[in-house]
């Protein structure tokens, strides 16, 4: 299958490829780990006109602790997450993850940063990152913003980056003390996104006390969700086994899966309490 | 609007004229006559068309040629030396990890990035490491061991049997 006629641009700096872009206009895309952009383009569900590739674009990517946030470049790839042994020794919830999405040949090209923007609920990392509550940095003309991810998926494929924008970086608060994440997905092979994933992420102060609490679904809503009601139960709670139980209900009863070739709705809500329970009760092992 | 690209494919450079829209894995198949890399699927998921840039496995069916430029690209027909077969080509023939051979190439390429990265891994390891690479042949089984051969033979220690399990 071969994708329509499109122009090609490699810009080396992001001022470059943001001028690209207005140049270009709507029917201009950015072109990051390409490995849902291509294959999107060779069925022709996309054509964009103009492909302006951002990958010879140097300083996007990159994963430290600094100022008190764990920072993610934009094109830091899937590989470099799971390689990453600062990853490996806090955030055990990306491992967990990148180990479920697609397989090593796809995760040496796919980018955190592609995996937000493409803003597909059936994707991974948004669930991860709200349970994190990450914000993300966006680029533009006028300099950059920073928009939480609890206001960055507007619809299917839609989100906050605007024409003219560039997702550069991905801000985490860092994680204190006490501290655990864990993230499942149920899929009917491996490398298959998720029927239903959630992603768990809790931090206890010195008296075990729950003071951040993170509760984000996988592919059981139009556009990635947290478990809002969930989480305000559990902040402030010392996080039991009747907490762990009663917000895995709130999970299921607040997610809205659709029928489709993964199964039922009421097969799906089931998997989110199921799987809620068991990530809850992962992290908070993890937190010890 | 035609685009310029020069890369290397096992070890000789090449420069081609290609659309943008060119699929690395055509480049390779039809400007460059190589057909060792094959494509199964086209859709990103059975790994038949897995070559190396610059070491790293990646489906080529899912990489634009023009992507390439200036990389480095090893193909199932730059395995062989001058010396003879690369270790996860004798690993297969030995172990009977093929059956039509569909897979094979990209099977082996992503082998060697796996021990690369892995010089000794666990079967769970080698299973997840081959994840993206179907076969619709053998039940895995040998590939699994053919792998498992390779790292033996690549860190001189003693080779593990290659005679059939009979279960
Ligand atoms: C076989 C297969 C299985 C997969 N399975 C999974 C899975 O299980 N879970 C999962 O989460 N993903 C899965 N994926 C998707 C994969 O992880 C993609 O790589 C990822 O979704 C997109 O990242 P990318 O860097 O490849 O983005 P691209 O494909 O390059 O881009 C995707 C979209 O985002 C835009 N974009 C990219 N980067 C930016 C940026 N920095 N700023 C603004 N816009 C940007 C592009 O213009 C495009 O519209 C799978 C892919 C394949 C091929
Ligand atoms: S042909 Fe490329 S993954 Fe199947
Ligand atoms: S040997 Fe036939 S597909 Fe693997």
């Amino acid at each position: 299958m071969i994708a329509e006629n499109f122009s090609y641009a490699a810009p080396s700096s992001i001022q470059e490829a943001i001028t690209m872009l207005h140049e270009y206009g709507e029917d201009a895309k950015i072109l990051a780990g390409g490995h849902s952009l291509i294959p999107m383009m060779k069925l022709r569900f996309a054509s964009p006109t103009h492909l302006i590739d951002i990958n010879n674009i140097p300083g996007l990517s990159y994963i430290r602790e600094e100022d008190g946030f764990l920072k993610i470049g934009a094109m830091t790839r899937e590989v470099d997450v799971e390689d990453s042994e600062l990853i490996k020794s806090k955030y055990h919830l990306f491992g967990d993850a990148t180990k479920l999405i697609a397989d090593p040949q796809v995760r040496n090209f796919g980018t955190l940063g592609g995996n937000l923007a493409h803003g597909d609920a059936a994707n991974d990392h948004p669930a991860v990152m709200m349970s994190l509550g990450a914000s993300v940095i966006i680029t533009g003309n006028e300099g950059s913003r920073e928009v939480s991810l609890d206001d960055f998926f507007h619809g299917f494929y839609t989100t906050a980056v605007e024409h003219g924008e560039i997702l550069t970086e991905i801000k985490i608060p860092v994680a204190k003390g006490r501290f655990g994440s864990a993230y499942h997905k149920a899929e009917r092979k491996v490398g298959d996104y998720a029927t239903a994933g959630v992603a768990a992420t809790l931090q206890f102060d010195e008296s075990g006390v729950c003071n951040r609490v993170g509760l984000g679904l996988t592919n059981v809503s139009p556009t990635p969700m947290r478990v809002s009601r969930a989480e305000e139960l559990l902040m402030g709670s010392r996080v039991s086994e009747q907490d762990i139980a009663a917000a895995a209900k709130m999970a299921a009863e607040d997610c809205s899966p659709s029928e489709d070739l993964r199964g039922n709705v009421d097969y799906k809500r089931h998997l989110v309490k199921v799987i809620t329970k068991r990530m809850l009760t992962k992290a908070l092992g993890r937190a010890k | 609007m035609a685009i310029d690209i020069k890369l290397k494919v096992n070890g000789t450079e090449h420069s081609a004229t290609v659309e943008p829209r060119t699929l690395l894995v055509h480049l390779i198949r039809e400007n460059l006559s190589m057909t060792g890399t094959h494509i199964g699927c086209d859709t990103s998921s059975c790994g038949a068309c897995t070559v190396l840039i610059d070491g790293k496995s990646a489906k080529s069916c899912t990489i634009l040629a023009v992507q390439a430029n200036g990389k480095e690209i090893t193909t199932v027909e730059g395995m062989a030396t001058a010396e003879g077969l690369h270790p996860l080509q004798e690993g297969f023939h030995l172990n009977h990890a093929l059956h039509c051979g569909f897979c094979t190439p990209g099977m082996m390429l992503r082998a060697v990035e796996l021990l690369e990265k892995n010089p000794n891994p666990t079967e769970e390891e080698i299973r997840w490491g081959i994840a993206g690479n179907l076969c619709r042949c053998t039940g895995y089984n040998n590939i699994v061991k053919a792998i498992q051969w390779a790292s033996a033979k690549m860190q001189d220690k003693e080779l593990p049997s290659t005679e059939p399990e009979f279960v």
